[in-house]
């Protein structure tokens, strides 16, 4: 008796709680809603439309700004920037996040200096990052004439201003592997490394592979010791203790990062402008430059608008899988 | 003696990144310290002839007023979105209802959205709103596009609370507010200073958003004002290198006096779902 | 408890809107109520106008230097000229040679909060994009009464004005066209200035042969690649055929333009090879060193050289172009909707007055926009610059908004960054002819 009078007690309080909790996050909601969604919905009105001068021109035009984007020749190698910097900027920073903490997780006298010192670029914006190595990374100046300091010969690297690609090329044995198994198109610098985005990497990397350092240092102190420890008595070598043991364990700090560092670069800008802007040939160009050059210096409005919405797109096809997974993996714990 | 000598290679190894990753506040402290007819790529590495302070000084006369602004606007920012996303973290661990999964999700996806295509109905917006041009303007922007990143880090960290104190508090007939005031918040504070680092870093570093929202020079951020001391045309790279580090400041102090909590926090399950 | 309940959406809200309760004061909804025509006429002339009050935002990207000092030089005269208690509003944004100024421009007025006035280049930059827009009120009247139709040149008026009515004020002119080279390394390579594509070309291979980078080119900003591009078709195509290019006259699939991107091709082979991460002023320190030899860029490298106390430079028009002033200028204009209507009208007396222009030009290093200015308070770059604006063929640059309209303009310039790099003349040729197209100026 005592029992159901209580019961049913909770079950009206969850309901009202229930209703408080709700009304809680409604204000999020709708900000989000607003700020987000209506703009997002905005920019694909827009995207559409045949607004092409400061004066806004909502002529439905269905899908012909896409049209144009795809056939335009400095938004195919954008992608193809994305996709470089993207894969590069996220491998280096996880390798050197990783092996930094895994360095410092073995009671290193003065951690917290070291910590401090690898994880301070992130307080610098990408803008003061951006001209500190265009500084650095000039051909003639910076990194190439620290060897002069020492007596050695200077670096004769191009860093951010080699147009070069690399690519492989038709006539090359790999090319015509790539033609006999259907896949010729490849071969074509659409599909290449524009060497001059590893300077960007390297910066980006510098400011941000530190938070990552910080985030699987976290990781492996929070993996208890003596996990590891039976492993070792048990005769692992380190290398064995760390592939079999502290890596999988880390698979959750791993994607974080990943999804943290993936949202950064799919959406760089600030510092590619300070940095090297477009890039010889558009070497260093990216998408949200392109965007913010053809909206605000070409009044080109709804390709902009088109170009914003590729980009959510291209998002949403990498974040939506992680969601759907990390909460379904957590539905099932 | 092995072991003595791979600890020796690990120092080493500390050691050279760290000189690697102070190399570039090297170039901005030596360039602030030059006087202009000294700024020169290719003397980058040389030490200024003679100390002088001239560039820093100059730097802050110029900034010191927008360093108070960006103060003004990033504090109250990062206290409202902390509060804002550890209300929205506890009630999608704790209260979690019908579609909660979903909701986050929505709030979640905000992340991503490139800021440049926002610019045009964000004006529109906040002159809606009455705080188009205000540092009340800028507060709002940055706590909303907030939501996002600190719903995340608050709903990671309270998935660690154990959920059974929540319960428990439940059926003692403790109300939403009253657990989370009670119970959760006395536990939050590594969540909050994760957030709260976050929030400020990326705050306070923030131009788009300010250069946007904000065309009073009066009233104009840090970042802002930095960028107006690079000419049109002729850039005082010793002024601008100096206004940078002053301008990185608040942001480097912030890192070392809270970096310890940092990690912390992250261990505490911040930002690891 | 449920009273806490109810309360905890309120908090909630309180907590995101807390800024809304607060900041209204903050700016937005300040518009002033437009005046009547009527006040034109009242406040013009030497007539004691009814005192000025308010505040008058006047938005450029002049922050440093010169420009800044010039701009500081307007601001002062203008309580002796528009008596009253007006305070003016210094609004700036630096950056990207005024791309983050269009950014902040583009959103203010699309937002419907435009500044008092704004810097923006005379032409295409301002008409096609403001103008056209219906965003600008016509200044015919203005012109008419301060007397301003005599004392512009025809050409300035013509490249100001759309429909035949004036909508802006010039303040400033600057030559695109100008080869800039370092006196000693001429003088010691026994070599002369050269006026001739085919002399550029002589004097390139003999400095090339001593180690010595014959031309300096810094295009981290892309602006730097097309106006070198613009100086070679102006000097292969000659005035007319240049002009024609922008109106549709001459074919950009001519041989004619082949030639020029032919010859624009060649010249690059003659640059320094970092030259994409060199800002201009950074290519002129290679000039400054002597390391390169020369430099084609507009005359605002005049004071850059004062800057940095650089005394040997000397200076042609770029090959090919003797005669001929590819011009640009900074102008001022009247939003429609403009705060402080009154106020701004007074600025734009200011701005084209013969005072302000004298007081203006000198630290920005350019030259009056008007004819009448006082050689004497200039120095002899700009004292020869005069002269040749008195005699030259006027023509409007590309790269700085006079020639074409922005859409247009960020084509051209997105197929000059991939022809530097790929240096193919064709692929060049071809997109120059399409973004004519989609300009709709060429069929």
């Amino acid at each position: 008796m005592n029992v159901g009078i209580r019961g049913r007690r909770l079950l009206r309080l969850a309901t009202s709680e229930q209703a408080a909790a709700i009304a809680l996050i409604i204000p999020s909601l709708l900000a989000v809603g607003v700020f987000v969604y209506g703009f997002i919905g905005w920019s694909a009105f827009v995207s559409v439309s045949r607004w092409d001068s400061v004066r806004p021109d909502y002529t439905f035009v269905g899908l012909d700004n896409f049209r144009d984007l795809f056939e335009n020749f400095r938004f195919q190698i954008d992608i193809r920037n994305t996709v470089v910097f993207t894969v590069l900027f996220v491998v280096a920073c996880l390798t050197l996040g990783f092996v930094l903490a895994s360095l410092l997780d073995r009671r290193i006298v003065g951690e917290s200096v070291f910590r401090s010192i690898y994880l301070f670029p992130m307080a610098v914006s990408f803008i003061v990052t951006g001209v500190v190595w265009r500084w650095l990374l000039a051909p003639s100046a910076g990194v190439n004439i620290l060897p002069t300091k020492v007596g050695l010969r200077a670096l004769g690297y191009g860093w951010y201003t080699d147009p070069s690609v690399t690519y492989v090329h038709s006539d090359s044995r790999l090319g015509e592997a790539l033609h006999a198994a259907g896949l010729g198109f490849l071969a074509n610098p659409n599909y290449g490394v524009p060497l001059a985005m590893i300077s960007v990497v390297i910066a980006a990397t510098w400011q941000m592979s530190g938070f990552v350092m910080v985030m699987y240092l976290a990781g492996l102190r929070a993996i208890p010791e003596e996990l590891r420890e039976a492993a070792r008595v048990d005769g692992a070598t380190e290398t064995q203790v760390l592939r079999h043991i502290s890596l999988p364990l880390l698979r959750p700090v791993t994607l974080s990062a990943m999804i943290i560092l993936g949202h950064q670069s799919l959406k760089i800008f600030d510092l590619v402008i300070s940095m090297s802007r477009r890039g010889p040939g558009f070497a260093t160009d990216v998408p949200a430059l392109f965007m913010f050059e053809t909206t605000f210096q070409g009044n080109h409005f709804s390709h902009g608008a088109a170009i914003s919405i590729v980009m959510l797109a291209a998002v949403s096809v990498l974040v939506i899988p992680y969601l759907y997974w990390s909460l379904r993996r957590e539905a099932r714990l | 003696m092995t072991v003595h000598w791979s600890r020796i290679a690990i120092y080493a190894v500390l050691i050279v990144f760290a000189a690697l990753y102070l190399m570039p506040i090297y170039v901005l402290l030596v360039t602030g310290l030059k006087s202009f007819g000294e700024v020169r790529l290719d003397q980058m590495w040389d030490l200024p002839s003679r100390l002088r302070f001239d560039s820093f000084r100059e730097a802050y006369n110029s900034l010191d007023s927008n360093l108070a602004n960006s103060f003004k606007m990033v504090i109250p920012a990062t206290l409202i979105s902390c509060m804002v996303g550890s209300i929205n973290g506890y009630v999608l661990t704790k209260w979690r209802f019908p579609g909660s999964n979903v909701v986050f999700f929505l709030l979640l996806y905000g992340m991503f959205i490139p800021y440049q295509s926002v610019l045009i109905p964000l004006v529109k917006t906040l002159q809606a709103l009455h705080v188009y041009g205000s540092l009340w303007g800028l507060v709002v922007t940055h706590v909303i596009y907030g939501i996002p990143i600190t719903t995340l880090i608050f709903r990671n960290y309270y998935a660690n609370v154990p959920t059974e104190l929540v319960e428990a508090a439940k059926i003692d007939g403790a109300s939403i507010f009253g657990i989370y005031r009670r119970i959760v918040f006395p536990l939050s504070l590594p969540g909050f200073v994760v957030v709260a680092i976050w929030q400020f870093t990326s705050i306070w570093n923030d131009f788009l958003f300010a250069v946007t929202v904000t065309s009073n020079p009066a009233i104009q951020p840090a970042t802002v004002a930095l960028n107006n001391m690079a000419g049109s045309f002729i850039v005082e790279w010793n002024v601008q290198m100096a206004g940078a580090l002053i301008t990185a400041l608040p942001t480097l102090v912030v890192y070392i006096l809270l970096g310890r909590f940092f990690v912390r926090g992250l261990m505490a399950g911040a930002l690891s779902s | 408890m449920s009273r806490t309940l109810k309360l905890l959406p309120a908090m909630m809200a309180l907590i995101v809107l807390a800024a809304l309760a607060t900041g209204c004061g903050g700016g937005g909804g300040t518009a002033t109520a437009t005046p009547g025509r009527t006040v034109t006429a009242a406040a013009g002339g030497t007539a004691t106008p009814a005192a000025l009050s308010g505040k008058l935002e006047i938005f450029s990207w002049w922050t440093t230097g010169g420009e800044a000092a010039g701009l500081k030089a307007l601001y002062d005269l203008y309580p002796t000229a528009c008596p009253g208690t007006v305070e003016i509003v210094n609004a700036t944004v630096a950056g990207g040679g005024g791309a983050n100024a269009r950014q902040v421009l583009t959103t203010r007025m699309l937002g419907n909060d435009p500044p008092g006035s704004f810097q923006v280049h005379m032409g295409h930059e301002l008409t096609d994009t403001w103008v056209t827009a219906n965003y600008m009120e016509p200044l015919d009247s203005l012109f008419t009464q301060q007397g301003w139709n005599s004392v512009f040149p025809k050409g300035v008026l013509d490249i100001v004005s759309y429909q035949g009515k004036p909508y802006s004020v010039p303040v400033n002119i600057h030559r695109a066209n100008v080869l800039w080279y370092n006196k000693a390394v001429f003088q010691a390579n026994g070599l002369q200035p050269p006026t001739t594509f085919d002399d550029f070309f002589a004097a390139a291979d003999a400095l090339k042969a001593k180690g010595i980078t014959p031309l300096a080119l810094g295009d981290v900003d892309a602006f730097a690649s097309v106006q070198l591009m613009e100086t070679v078709l102006l000097g292969s195509l000659g005035a007319d055929g240049y002009n024609g290019l922008w109106t549709g006259a001459t074919d950009w699939n001519s041989a004619k333009v082949t030639d020029a991107l032919n010859t624009f091709k060649k010249m690059l082979g003659y640059v320094n090879s970092d030259h994409s991460s060199l800002s201009w002023d950074q290519a002129n320190d290679l000039v400054i060193s002597g390391k390169a030899a020369m430099t084609i860029m507009g005359d605002w490298l005049h004071a850059d050289n004062k800057a940095k106390k650089f005394t040997d430079s000397g200076w042609v028009p770029s090959p090919g172009t003797s005669g001929m002033y590819d011009a640009l200028s900074d102008t001022f204009g009247l939003p429609k909707s403009a705060p402080n209507r009154d106020a701004v009208v007074c600025w734009l007396k200011v701005v084209g007055s013969k005072k302000g222009q004298e007081a203006f030009n000198p630290l920005k290093g350019s030259i009056c926009a008007r004819t009448d200015c006082d050689a004497s308070l200039f120095d002899d770059y700009l004292q020869s610059a005069m002269n040749d604006w008195k005699k030259d063929t006027i023509v409007p640059s590309l790269a700085h908004g006079a020639a074409v309209k922005q859409g247009w303009l960020t084509n051209v310039s997105d197929a000059v960054t991939a022809f530097v790099a790929d240096k193919n003349a064709g692929t060049l040729q071809s997109r120059l002819a399409d973004a004519c197209k989609s300009a709709t100026v060429c069929k």
